[in-house]
């Protein structure tokens, strides 16, 4: 029982990591229907954006080596990388993604797939190919409450991701931006003729899910202090599964697939099938999509002829 | 005039490459520059991309089957090859006198049906992975090779009698320049046919428009799974060669969904549904990152940047030629376009503009 439950929160932790990359994945996707497979990376550029914030803030707060752990630092390195991951979707989709707008699909995949690949070898080159270490954030403590033992961190990377993703469910379903977003997904001309800036829309989706992957890249950081340049590689795999399995176009869908994703991985882990934990994600994936080819909560569409 | 039956001219034509190809493989060990073993491997991963970029270019070019997993048909083709040779074919050729007749021909024959095996093994996943490809379609087909391919790999990692994550080494290196290209030319030459044959036909049908290739009698679900066993096939036979290569060790970590990637950037760039465009961008694309070593010695630091441009210049490329180098069309079919300028062509050219944006 202690250990079912200790699986189900180390699942729900790490599935609230791959919910949030999920989610930006999933909304580029709704839009575009462009599998952006750099998505992934930017996580990762958002935890090499939070470990080199955490030293310039110990620079210019004067302190030597590791910066002090405090809730002001965390502020300040997430704040910095939500900010330099959104420049870099934004400029992302203007160079690389919006001159393809008119081209065959499969042009901007492999444009994405040049910029994944971008990202990896340029982090190797720029940041260095050995892992880092992320900085302490905030106290390491444990809590242990009803026999099952967690840290803190654990329930700060589930309380942030939550905030962050009910913030994203109130953009997209509560503001007029929402609406527009949503408005482009479900038809794309016929959103442009009824006087919705397209343009504008897609950036800054770009803009939101670059965010989002920030903001994991560094609850990652915070929760596994190990950060390369390939780290975003499985994580933004999985995170895609997930965004499948949950229909892919659909934001709550992202959210649940990337808990359920998690999860799965935790009690797998902790099982005696734990050699096979990166194979079981997409095993699952193929035995759902063959009974419901358009993930969980995707809505089937008739083809049109 | 009467002309000979295909099967004849194909044998003909395939008997002069084999021809050409001993006398190149002849010539290249033959030649005496310093670092020919060097030039002489880049050569043979060529050969081996171009296989796998032409099979893949049946899969996603031709049937428009939307195919991720390159690089899983590739790993089954390599460790079951691999593993024959190892435990069964290759301590019986060493018992044979090092250097005669009978050696050579056995090393070659074995050779030969070990990567015809590590083919078919690869041509029954192929057809495992081509049976979702009846429900799926597009992306969600996508992910579901791209997982097929990821689990081949976990698996692989696990089975302990090839080497889990250690790798496997020790394999007989009996590959070489003949076989990767004896290869090469076989894939260009199904490949060809295939696309001028009646199953061709169906597969672009299918590719163009699935709903009405069914609606005109095409059989979707059958040409499919076919494009998949076909692609499969040849994909695990260039994997059977690429183990038997010098230095012959293989490893769980090749075969990850970069591979893939590596082959789909090949196949796109020689634009969707062309062979000559494959086989041109396997080559440009096998050459790009040996060409830029060379960058190296202008940076400090000892930091080696050629993947760095090598990715730069993969997006500006598709930036530039989305539709691919050669669009759709074959090497000949746009070298003779420049002469005669016919009319279709131009229309070929707005056709790739105007596919719709969003669908």
């Amino acid at each position: 029982m202690q250990t079912i439950l200790q699986n189900l929160l180390n699942g729900i932790a790490a599935g609230a990591i791959y919910a949030l990359i999920a989610l930006g994945y999933t909304m580029v996707y709704g839009i575009l229907k462009l599998i952006n497979f750099a998505h992934g990376d930017v996580f990762m550029l958002g935890s090499f954006m939070g470990f080199y914030s955490a030293r310039w803030y110990a620079k210019l707060t004067h302190q030597a080596g590791a910066p002090e752990p405090s809730w002001v630092m965390a502020a300040v390195i997430l704040l910095f990388a939500m900010i330099a991951c959104g420049l870099f979707g934004f400029l992302n989709e203007r160079i690389a993604y919006r001159p393809l707008r008119n081209a065959p699909r499969i042009a901007s995949l492999i444009t994405a797939i040049g910029v994944s690949f971008l990202l990896e070898y340029g982090g190797q080159f720029v940041f260095g190919p050995d892992p880092k270490f992320f900085p302490t954030l905030v106290d390491k403590h444990l809590i242990t409450f009803g026999g099952i033992t967690t840290t803190n961190y654990q329930l700060i990377v589930l309380v942030v991701a939550l905030a962050f993703m009910a913030l994203l469910q109130y953009i997209v379903y509560g503001t007029k931006f929402g609406r527009a977003m949503r408005a482009v997904s479900y038809n794309f001309e016929t959103a442009s003729l009824m006087g919705i800036p397209t343009d504008r829309v897609i950036s800054t989706t770009f803009v939101l899910g670059s965010v989002l992957a920030a903001v994991a890249g560094i609850l990652y950081g915070l929760a596994y202090p190990k950060i390369d340049p390939l780290m975003g590689v499985m994580p933004g795999l999985k995170a895609f599964v997930a965004a499948v399995l949950g229909g892919i176009g659909n934001v709550p869908g992202a959210m649940v697939g990337g808990l359920l994703i998690g999860l799965i991985e935790a009690f797998v882990g902790g099982s005696s099938f734990s050699n096979y934990r990166d194979a079981i994600a997409f095993i699952i994936l193929i035995v759902i999509l063959l009974f419901r080819p358009s993930g969980l909560f995707g809505k089937y569409q008739a083809e049109k002829v | 005039m009467t002309r000979l039956p295909w099967w004849i001219r194909d044998l003909i034509y395939l008997a002069v490459g084999v021809a050409i190809l001993i006398g190149l493989s002849y010539g290249l060990t033959a030649i005496p520059i310093t670092g020919i073993a060097y030039y002489n491997r880049i050569l043979v991963i060529m050969g081996i991309n171009i296989t796998l970029a032409v099979s893949l270019n049946i899969i996603n070019g031709h049937a428009g089957q939307f195919s991720l997993g390159h690089a899983g048909f590739m790993a089954i083709g390599a460790y079951f090859a691999a593993f024959l040779t190892l435990y069964y074919f290759g301590p019986w050729v060493d018992k044979m006198p090092e250097g005669s007749t009978q050696h050579w021909i056995a090393q070659n024959g074995l050779l030969l049906v070990a990567v015809l095996l590590g083919g078919l093994l690869a041509a029954i996943a192929g057809y495992l992975v081509g049976l979702p490809s009846l429900r799926l379609r597009g992306d969600y087909l996508a992910i579901v090779t791209l997982g097929f391919g990821e689990i081949i790999r976990v698996v692989i990692l696990n089975v302990e009698k090839i080497g889990a994550a250690r790798g496997l080494s020790g394999i007989p290196p009996w590959s070489n320049f003949f076989w990767v290209f004896f290869f090469a030319a076989l894939t260009v030459l199904i490949s060809n046919r295939l696309v001028n044959s009646s199953v061709g036909r169906a597969f672009l049908a299918i590719r163009e428009d699935e709903i009405a290739a069914e609606a005109m009698g095409v059989d979707a679900t059958r040409y499919k799974v076919k494009a998949f066993i076909i692609g499969s096939f040849l994909a695990g036979a260039a994997g059977g060669l690429f183990a038997h290569y010098t230095p012959a060790y293989l490893n769980p970590t090749m075969f990850t969904f970069i591979k893939s990637f590596e082959v789909i950037a090949m196949v796109v760039l020689g634009g969707l549904g062309s062979i000559s465009g494959s086989v041109l961008a396997a080559v440009i694309l096998t050459f790009l990152p040996e060409g830029l070593r060379m960058v190296k010695d202008y940076i400090p630091g000892g930091k080696d940047p050629r993947m760095v441009i090598y990715s730069i210049m993969l997006i500006v490329l598709m930036l530039t030629r989305p539709q691919g180098l050669l669009g759709r069309r074959e090497l000949w079919e746009v070298l003779r376009k420049r002469k005669d300028a016919p009319v279709k062509d131009a229309v070929d050219e707005d056709e790739e503009k105007a596919s719709p944006p969003i669908q």
